[in-house]
């Protein structure tokens, strides 16, 4: 009877928290909305965020999204093939691509490239107490640390999406075209009949949803490190939350996803 | 040196990724930031099953125009179809607008076919002679249903 309570009490704990870290979440996203609105305004501090979450995972979007155009090629040929509708190879790469993969493999390559290390970086700045420090001198750790992440995140996710669709759509060009043989024509062809403007928007839509929910989840695992069980103290802690902000991104980014998907 | 390098990558990369949805949206999705300078006609069908916003109108297989929009007329049961005719493209008054699809299970667009009256439509008229799109299934029951019986 004990151990039911028991059970039944932590079940409730367990939502309590989450419904906390998820309320603590949405509100960094005010204090940041809040904090763009007053002066004074700094984009240096912006530049730099999207130095190094955009401009650094450059390299990693290009090779992934090359491979992701290359392995859609391959299997929708194989597919397509037993139709025997070759010709529609291209418009297939390029709704998949534009539609779905491209804003989330990129969302997903910059949760764990970019996501994890902002998640540390604020973990270990608040265990070592510079986050106290900051709060001391009166500056506002929110304007200073957080709502750069997020503004170059709003940004960087959106313009690498479109990096990794167009790398991607090469991806796909070279297998079906110079590997199967894929009339070119019909490829590009088909691909830009098949396309449409929503088609490029919702893919823009999702991925500037994502570069905001990305950021935030993991600038508040990171920032609130210290109000978790878990994260309490040390080292332990700190990587306990970077495990838990790349799941919990990833795991946002993919329902968030579906919701996008399916309310457009 | 270094505060420069950031910069300049910064730039480099925002500059990339706008080309990047340049391309997407201009070339791949087809949205336009002007209008290509036309004229605007309507034509009414007893059908139009299959057509959409947007799709294709050919003349001789030559893409000459977009539909612009689709509406139901509720008195007499049709559907009104608007096309955005590019300039340079003579329509005649008693050209044919037909519905037809693209292969067997492809995309239905309207094809304009030429007439022979030397007078043209122009903005806001109406093309009176229309085709409606054949529906492969009704083609198919008719052929089996009426084809025992005599004409």
């Amino acid at each position: 009877m004990s151990s039911l309570a028991k059970n039944i009490e932590n079940l409730g704990a367990f939502c309590l928290n989450a419904l906390e870290q998820t309320g603590r979440t949405f509100n960094m996203l005010l204090q940041v909305i809040w904090e763009l609105l007053h002066p004074p305004y700094r984009f240096y501090p912006i530049v730099r965020q999207m130095y190094f979450i955009g401009a650094r995972s450059l390299t990693l979007i290009i090779v992934s999204g090359i491979t992701i155009g290359m392995v859609l090629g391959l299997q929708f040929y194989n597919i397509l093939q037993r139709f025997g509708s070759v010709e529609l190879l291209g418009a297939g790469v390029a709704l998949g691509v534009i539609r779905e993969l491209g804003p989330v493999m990129t969302a997903l390559m910059v949760v764990g490239r970019a996501g994890s290390s902002i998640t540390a970086e604020l973990g270990i700045m608040r265990i070592t107490e510079q986050v106290d420090a900051l709060e001391c001198m009166a500056i506002s750790p929110d304007k200073f640390l957080i709502a750069p992440k997020v503004i170059a995140g709003l940004l960087s996710v959106p313009l690498l999406t479109m990096v990794f669709d167009f790398v991607a759509l090469f991806g796909g060009y070279f297998v079906g075209v110079k590997m199967f043989g894929v009339a070119e024509g019909s490829y590009w062809n088909g691909m830009i009949d098949a396309v449409e403007w929503q088609d490029v928007r919702l893919g823009l839509e999702k991925s500037i949803v994502f570069g905001v929910l990305v950021t935030l989840i993991c600038c508040s695992r990171g920032f609130y490190m210290h109000l978790t069980k878990a994260g309490s103290q040390g080292a332990e802690g700190v990587s306990s939350a970077t495990t838990d902000a790349v799941v919990l991104s990833s795991i946002a980014v993919l329902f968030s996803d579906f919701l996008i998907g399916a309310l457009a | 040196m270094n505060k420069i390098n950031v910069q300049l990558i910064t730039g480099l990369f925002v500059m990339l990724g706008i080309a990047a949805f340049t391309y997407q949206a201009v070339t791949i999705g087809g949205a336009s930031i002007r209008e290509v300078p036309g004229y605007t006609l309507t034509a009414r069908f007893d059908s139009i099953s299959g057509l959409r916003k947007g799709g294709i109108i050919e003349a001789a297989g030559v893409r000459v125009g977009t539909i612009s929009s689709i509406k139901f007329d509720p008195d007499n049961y049709k559907a009104i179809v608007n096309l955005r005719i590019n300039d340079g493209v003579p329509v005649q008054q008693d050209a044919i607008a037909s519905v037809r699809t693209q292969g067997i299970i492809g995309e239905k667009y309207i094809k304009l076919s030429a007439g022979g009256f030397p007078d043209l439509l122009t903005e806001g008229m109406e093309i009176h002679e229309t085709e409606s799109a054949v529906s492969l299934e009704e083609l198919v029951s008719k052929y089996i249903f009426d084809g025992g019986t005599k004409k």
